[in-house]
């Protein structure tokens, strides 16, 4: 009980963090309203009691906090003018939200209600995870070796989406666009 | 590390990073190589090795970092990781018939050397999640230098 209204008060607070970044002018305080959200969501999943995850939520919200302010400590920080935005962006996003939650009506009631055939699958792997696989960590156990292709899945995503960025940021674009620039100052 | 005087930050964030990068790389081997007995595996403990080397970008600079790993070794890393994880896969196929099998002796719990082939699967996406995220920070770093360059 005392856990729920523990997780309850983070979540007022992680709210509270969420509308100062969106509402907030300075890009700095954006940026650091964002990772009070973060560390607050590794906090809950301590309460939760999930170390792994917790640990993995920090090092990878320090990770995405050094890049963000790095990226945004020279930029020039007062405020983001408004510009016109594309009438047909806005009808796209609600059109296909909308689509989303149509179907995921119609999928989330083929499911069981929650929690009601509560951790049947769980409860095998923790009976059985320490006789087939070996590893008293049973969250590894099951991502390594029950989940193993998932996980291969996971690693397959990241190398294919750091390659996209690396042929976005690749040297031949970025010397043409520094000509470009370099020809838009001098007229 | 070599010391240079005209790069960098300051001589107080230089002589914190020399303390503690140790201590970091040391605990991300940690982390990796105890992941199926304690809390954490391959990703936290390679981005915390990926963060020791963001830390010596920010504090010496980019030259120094690049003298220690360079920007293709760690791309062939990050390439090796990703291929070692796809040949353990098939190495478990061809014991068993089943892909990414568990082929190396279970041990006796709570050993390091226990657990079969996980640990080498921790060791395979560490080299893959660390080293790629140094080098996705080097190519900002320097696409940022460039852009800065040209505002001047």
């Amino acid at each position: 009980m005392e856990t729920i209204i523990i997780l309850h008060i983070l979540l007022v607070f992680m709210i509270i963090g969420s509308i100062i970044t969106i509402e907030i002018k300075n890009m700095l305080s954006a940026v650091i309203a964002i990772g009070s959200v973060g560390f607050i969501l590794s906090i809950m999943f301590l309460f939760l009691g999930a170390p792994d995850i917790a640990i993995t939520q920090v090092i990878v919200e320090i990770l995405s906090l050094i890049i963000l302010i790095r990226s945004t400590i020279n930029v020039d920080n007062v405020s983001i003018e408004k510009k016109e935005e594309h009438v047909l962006s806005n009808r796209t996003t609600l059109i296909f939200v909308g689509v989303i939650l149509v179907f995921a009506w119609f999928a989330f009631r083929s499911l069981p209600p929650f929690g009601e055939p509560l951790m049947r699958i769980s409860n095998y792997y923790l009976n059985n995870g320490l006789r087939d696989v070996g590893a008293t960590n049973f969250v590894t156990s099951v991502i390594l070796d029950y989940r193993a292709y998932d996980t291969f899945g996971e690693a397959m995503v990241l190398f294919v989406s750091i390659s996209g960025a690396f042929a976005i940021l690749r040297r031949w674009k970025r010397e043409q666009h520094k000509d470009f620039l370099r020809i838009d100052r001098e007229h | 590390m070599k010391k240079k005087k005209n790069s960098g930050m300051t001589f107080i964030v230089k002589n914190i990073t020399n303390v503690m990068v140790g201590f970091m790389l040391v605990f991300g081997a940690y982390i990796v190589l105890y992941g199926h007995i304690t809390p954490g595996g391959g990703f936290p403990g390679g981005v915390m090795i990926a963060l020791a080397y963001i830390l010596i970008t920010l504090a010496y600079g980019r030259k120094v970092v690049e003298s220690m790993v360079s920007g293709m070794a760690g791309s062939i890393a990050d390439d090796f990781g990703a291929l070692a994880f796809l040949i353990l896969g098939l190495i478990g196929l061809w014991f068993s018939g089943k892909f990414l099998f568990n082929f190396l002796p279970k041990g006796t719990p709570f050993n390091l050397f226990s657990a079969g082939s996980i640990i080498l699967y921790n060791l395979a996406i560490t080299l893959k999640v660390g080293m790629s995220l140094y080098i996705v920070f080097l190519a900002l770093s320097i696409l940022q230098r460039v852009v800065t360059e040209v505002e001047k």
